[in-house]
């Protein structure tokens, strides 16, 4: 099967890659960029455990084919912090808050926290929890997630 | 002294790789040349092979290697089961890594492929050709042990992998004429542990030495590496087994499976790195799971509600066939545990494992004790409905009173502190007990379904003493070895045989250490996961790990202390027994300024230019430590649920718990274990089920039929605590991994059943489905 | 969960779209992907060919005139969830979209995705029938007026996973009439807890005029192979003022309107249940839609 170029933006860097048709956009982003912060967790789009930003937007990058984001930005959990290596609030915040145990949940649940307080920069504890219905964890049992996304939130300087 | 180390909820020295993506799993390894392995698992619950074709899938593009039972059968030993109960005639059935006459459960493997990429191997495993015959089929453990049951073993009969009992006093007299009796038929239904990262293994073969490395995730690598000598005949020390970065378990990482078996055996066959990773629905039908009882019980009470008795008969699912740990769960972790926090003075387990053909049950999250707690909290919730009285007043009259150092129970073990009363009023306090019973009664009068549900527990945990472990028939030792080593620089590495996956480890022991020697714990690394780099230990499991290998890296310190100590001395020309320790220091006894820090003698130690006669240089110490008595944590549990009768649907509404594990090394790491372990016993009570049809096919495959917690389905838990040392380990503490999912089943259950009281309701099954509690409002 | 082969065809224009739809049999249309990725990696789909239509701007966006609010099929569930547009004509759209899946999911997935797979645990079908909403669906031929047709929602799902949709037709948009003022409507259902799918839906419109029901159309989702108008319910509203004895009454015939017209047992809820609910979730979104309550 012939394979097919795409250009896409990946943590602000341009790849090429002649992909198979049929290769998942995680696929792509684990084994031929070697990002492997993104994870497989449910293989059915449930778990969220592969959250990346495609255009902005959270996405779970084992529903999607590579060759559909052909010339999309995309930001994995690689590029969330700053180029010279500082901390996003979230993931400062997850950290502070004890909001991860054994962190297989983690990158997803990050990435998906920081398109919830783009769109809610000032969430109630509740919206937090139904923000982020998409994402499973299986340790913590969400409370220091949720108190962690609040904490950015308030660090952010988000208003209610 | 500033505020102490242990005991500051500080934050986690494992996160920064874990949130920025940087920690490698062992599917993220990739090494030059790597292959992939997918497995051809039965589509059938009970079938005989008739032929597999392979043709076709080996001629298929990418592949490499098609392999059959034929061809790993006499090179793979079976999988051993390496928990084998004295006294109950155990049925050791040949687990073959790859199946070759006899398929027993749906996922049980009859072919491997091995292809150039992952994609290329899932297309040659639908090239593969299986001619079955099925069998007749049976998933109930008790209908399989009935006559005329289908046999899935010829040396099982009736399906029976064994066959255990359990008495203290005397349970039969208990019940010759109580005063009061209840029953019940206790359904444990059967749970798929779901740890969110599915599980994978990488072998590597080196021929020119004969090694074998195995990226594997373990909870347990020691161990696997001891059952991959078993199964490969490979010697013990050619082998390398490395636990990376574990994404949860749960107890079902740790059993050593067919497939990094015949994993490795792909990479010895085609000496290229071999790598297989499970997808989720494959980790559903072939990754072990948990629970899985049907239990009869009764209780035998006086009427002013004293327990007399406690017996049952369980049939415990084994699946089809005996997982690593599997005989061990029903019985030790389970029947032993008969009394809980209460004084019983007669109790019987009669404990029945069972075959039957469905994937087979390990250790999940609590494993044996919540079975244990859930019996118990449920059978004194029904006597306080036979009798009319609080439930929380039954469990008063029989909790055991405050003890410090050991308590008799009926069936043998001895507990080690407990203070249950305290943590029963504490709990009762918090939530306003009274103030929740007249909302209730107010909400009732509306028409309005509330329930509070409580529960007191007790569990044994921090396993174990290795006399005990060899006595009950474990395949192995429970002690724990802990090397701390200094460098000359003064920094420091804790090197450990557990294999923490998420519990925080690498945070609380490097506090252990500093706590002791003063040392910061950013200069303290911990090491754990890989057999060529850690000492022996026995694994993750059992809430076992700060206590044991805890209890070995601060017997460790103490060790380096005193070797300190008596460096200091000789370095400030003092009298070994002037010289006194604080914070860090050691220093001339009314001198302070007189002192050499832990960095001081750390350096000299290391380069050991000089060091008192016969001193050996160097400062580490090695503890290998064998704890003298389990751990048995307490708490009390409460849950407030409504009940929409409309639908049967249930809300938790409010979680309040109060968990003693003795003192805390990491308050908010605590914290954080109650929170998960409260969330997943939820799971159990409200959502999670495996379902199986009469063909034994899974018909909750996939995360889009097995429901598990979700975020905005959980309210906020509050957590307090009590706190009661462990007069029997170092540090006096005990383990928290898994009391809230031992607690938290029955509370909400119970919270349940008294919300529908009204109704007249006093029994479900779980999961909880808004339909059968709509069924039980309707008697539909 | 790895797809077999396929080609793959990326349509920018639904000119393009139709072209590649005539000359492949066997195609199928990848929107979103939210309905046939899944099933591809299930390999419950391997279609041979692939037509990627989700970069044709045409088809995104919702916009508003003469009463209608106009739904460009690729618009993705999470961008009617937060359209104030949608949300000040019809709410109840909005409150719909925002109850599938999880929020990645509303970013990708898109309503005529949905709505062309016709799941009986989806939303959209009986939010849609019962709104009255409108298809626009393109044929084959040039791209323009001769080449398209309009079908009624109710015309368009016509079983299970099926649709009046031809193999060589695309859905253009969906249309929503602008609730008038003296309309309302609501949906309520019960989710499935682990993938948010309906697992009883009911979704109604009622029209109220001095007090009293003109007009109600009462649609069940979830419970049926596709979505079912709830008849003599409708019929009881009719002419009633909506007191919630009058809604509970005309709600318990829900039952009987569904006679056996109920798709099979889940591990969830076994039909005889989902039966069962559903007077009791058209009477919770009668409610809402009258004002009695909010849940």
């Amino acid at each position: 099967m012939a394979k097919i170029p795409i250009q896409i933006t990946v943590n602000g860097q341009v790849r090429q890659f002649e992909v198979d048709t049929r290769l998942l956009l995680v696929h792509y982003l684990r084994e031929e960029l070697g990002l492997t912060g993104t994870k497989i967790g449910c293989d059915t789009s449930q778990c969220g455990a592969c959250v990346v930003h495609v255009n902005g937007a959270a996405v779970k990058s084992c529903t999607l084919l590579a060759v559909q984001v052909d010339g999309a930005e995309i930001t994995t959990i690689e590029g969330l912090a700053s180029d010279g290596g500082a901390l996003h609030p979230l993931q400062e915040a997850f950290w502070n808050n004890h909001g991860l145990q054994c962190g297989y949940c983690t990158s997803g649940m990050i990435m998906a926290s920081v398109e919830l307080l783009q769109r809610n920069p000032r969430p109630t504890g509740q919206e937090v929890r139904e923000g982020l219905e998409g994402n499973i964890c299986r340790c913590t049992g969400y409370q220091n997630i949720v108190k962690a996304v609040l904490a950015a939130a308030e660090a952010m300087g988000g208003q209610r | 002294m500033t505020t102490r180390i242990f005991g500051s909820g500080i934050r986690r020295r494992e996160d920064p790789r874990l949130i920025t993506g940087q920690a490698t799993y062992t599917d993220d390894i990739k090494l030059p040349g790597t292959v992939h392995a997918a497995i051809k698992r039965s589509i059938h619950a009970h079938a005989r092979i008739k032929s597999v074709d392979t043709s076709a899938a080996a001629a298929a593009p990418g592949v490499l290697a098609v392999y059959t039972g034929a061809d790993t059968d006499g090179v793979l030993n079976p999988i051993p089961c390496a928990w084998v109960v004295p006294d109950s005639d155990v049925k050791a059935v040949a687990y073959p890594a790859i199946a070759k006459d006899v398929v027993r459960y749906v996922g049980d493997a009859v072919a491997v492929v091995v292809a150039e990429d992952r994609y290329q191997a899932e297309d040659a495993l639908e090239l593969i050709e299986v001619d079955y015959e099925p069998l007749p089929v049976v998933v109930n453990p008790e209908e399989a042990t009935k006559d005329g049951a289908p046999q899935l073993h010829d040396d099982a009969p009736n399906n029976q992998a064994f066959h255990w009992v359990a008495s203290g006093g005397d349970s039969d007299a208990a019940f010759d004429s109580p005063e009061v009796v209840v029953r019940d038929t206790i359904i444990q239904q059967k749970l798929i542990p779901t740890p969110m990262e599915p599980r994978a293994a990488l072998a590597t073969w080196l021929p020119s030495m004969g090694e074998l490395t195995l990226w594997s995730t373990s909870q347990n690598p020691h161990i696997c590496r001891f059952v991959t000598s078993l199964v490969t005949g490979l010697p013990e020390h050619k082998i390398r087994v490395i636990a990376p970065e574990v994404g949860g378990g749960f107890g079902s990482k740790i059993a050593v499976y067919p497939w990094e078996m015949v994993t490795a055996f792909c990479a010895m066959k085609l000496g290229r790195p071999v790598k297989w990773t499970e997808t989720r629905s494959e980790n559903y039908i072939a990754t072990t799971h948990g629970r899985d009882h049907v239990e009869h019980v009764e209780l035998a009470a006086t009427r002013d509600g004293k327990i007399t008795g406690v017996r049952s008969v369980v049939y415990a699912g084994m699946g089809a066939y005996l997982s690593t740990a599997a005989p061990g769960i029903p019985t030790i972790l389970h029947g032993l545990m008969y009394c809980g926090p209460y004084e019983i003075p007669n109790v019987k387990a009669e404990v029945y494992g069972v075959f039957t053909n469905s994937t087979p049950v390990e250790a999940y999250r609590g494993a044996g004790r919540p079975e244990a707690t859930f019996l118990l909290e449920r059978m004194i919730d029904l006597l306080a409905a036979e009798l009319d009285l609080d439930p929380v007043e039954v469990r008063r009259r029989n909790l055991i009173p405050k003890f410090e150092d050991g308590h008799d129970i009926a069936l043998g073990l001895t507990y080690d502190s407990g203070d249950y009363q305290l943590a029963l009023d504490t709990v009762l306090d918090h939530v306003g007990y009274q103030a929740l019973r007249r909302e209730q009664a107010r909400l009732r009068a509306n028409n309005q379904y509330m329930g509070i549900g409580v529960s007191t527990y007790c569990e044994i945990c921090g396993i174990g003493p290795s006399q005990v472990a060899g006595a009950v028939g474990f395949g192995g030792g429970l002690w724990e070895s802990a090397i701390v080593r200094f460098y000359a620089t003064g920094k420091a590495n804790i090197f450990v045989g557990t294999s923490p996956h998420g519990q925080g480890e690498e945070t609380t022991f490097a506090q252990i250490l500093s706590d002791e020697l003063g040392v910061d714990v950013d200069d303290v690394e911990v090491i754990h996961g890989d057999t060529d780099n850690t000492p022996m230990g026995w694994g993750t499991y059992g809430s076992r790990t700060t206590v044991i290998s805890g209890a070995a890296i601060a017997l460790s310190a103490r060790k380096i202390k005193d070797k300190a100590k008596a460096l200091a001395a000789h370095l400030l020309e003092a009298a070994e027994e002037d010289i006194e320790y604080e914070d860090g220091k050691f220093f001339v006894r009314g001198s302070p300024d007189q002192s050499k820090t832990i960095q001081d003698v750390a350096l000299m130690a290391n380069v050991a230019w000089n060091m008192p006669e016969g001193m050996e240089p160097g400062l580490e110490a090695t503890t290998f430590y064998d704890t003298p008595n389990f751990s048995f944590p307490f708490g009390a549990h409460v849950a407030v649920v409504t009940v929409d009768a409309d639908t049967g649907h249930i809300e938790l509404q409010r979680y309040a718990c109060v968990d003693d594990c003795g003192p805390q090394i990491n308050p908010m790491i605590v914290e954080g274990q109650v929170h998960g372990g409260v969330v997943q016993g939820a799971g159990q009570a409200l959502w999670e089920g495996a379902v199986y049809d009469e063909n034994g096919q899974l018909l909750t495959g996939s995360m889009m039929d097995y429901a598990l917690p979700r975020a905005h389905l959980v309210p906020e838990i509050e957590t307090l605590s009590t706190e009661t040392p462990s007069p029997h380990n170092p540090l006096g503490v005990k383990g928290i991994g898994e009391t809230g999912t031992i607690a938290s089943t029955p509370t909400i259950y119970n919270a349940v059943i008294d919300a529908l009281k009204p109704f007249g309701v006093t029994r479900l099954e779980m999961p909880l489905t808004p339909e059968r509690v709509w069924r039980a409002i309707h008697q539909q | 969960m790895f797809a077999t082969e396929f080609e793959y065809h990326k349509a920018s224009s639904v000119d393009q779209a139709v072209h590649l739809l005539n000359g492949n049999q066997e195609a199928k249309l990848l929107a979103g992907g939210h309905s046939l990725i899944p099933l591809m990696k299930l390999r419950q789909a391997s279609p041979a060919v692939v037509i990627d239509i989700g970069g044709i701007e045409a088809l995104k966006g919702i916009t508003a005139s003469d009463g209608v609010i106009r739904i460009g099929a690729l618009t993705t569930h999470g961008a009617i969830a937060r359209s104030a547009r949608v949300r000040e004509n019809c709410a109840v759209a909005a409150e719909a979209a925002a109850g599938i899946g999880d929020p990645q999911v509303r970013n990708l997935g898109t309503i005529g995705g949905n709505v062309c797979h016709a799941d009986p645990g989806s939303d959209w079908p009986p939010v849609l029938c019962a709104l009255n909403a409108r298809f626009m669906i393109q044929g084959p031929g040039d791209w323009g007026p001769q080449g398209t047709r309009t079908l009624q929602a109710s015309e368009f799902f016509t079983g299970l996973l099926t649709t009046a949709l031809a193999e060589n037709e695309l859905l253009l948009a969906v249309e929503v009439p602008r609730l008038a003022t003296n309309q309302r409507a609501a949906y309520a259902k019960m989710p499935h807890p682990a993938t948010s799918f309906s697992v009883v839906g009911a979704a109604v419109l009622v029209s109220v005029e001095d007090g009293r029901c003109t007009a109600a159309s009462v649609v069940l989702g979830g419970l049926v192979p596709s979505p079912m108008r709830a008849t003599s319910v409708e019929d009881a509203l009719v002419g009633e003022e909506l007191t919630a004895g009058a809604i509970a009454a005309a709600a318990d015939r829900a039952a009987a309107d569904l006679g056996d017209n109920v798709a099979g047992d889940s591990v969830f809820a076994s039909a005889d249940y989902r039966r069962a609910m559903a007077p009791v979730l058209v009477r919770r979104a009668l409610s809402r839609a009258a004002g009695l309550s909010r849940d």
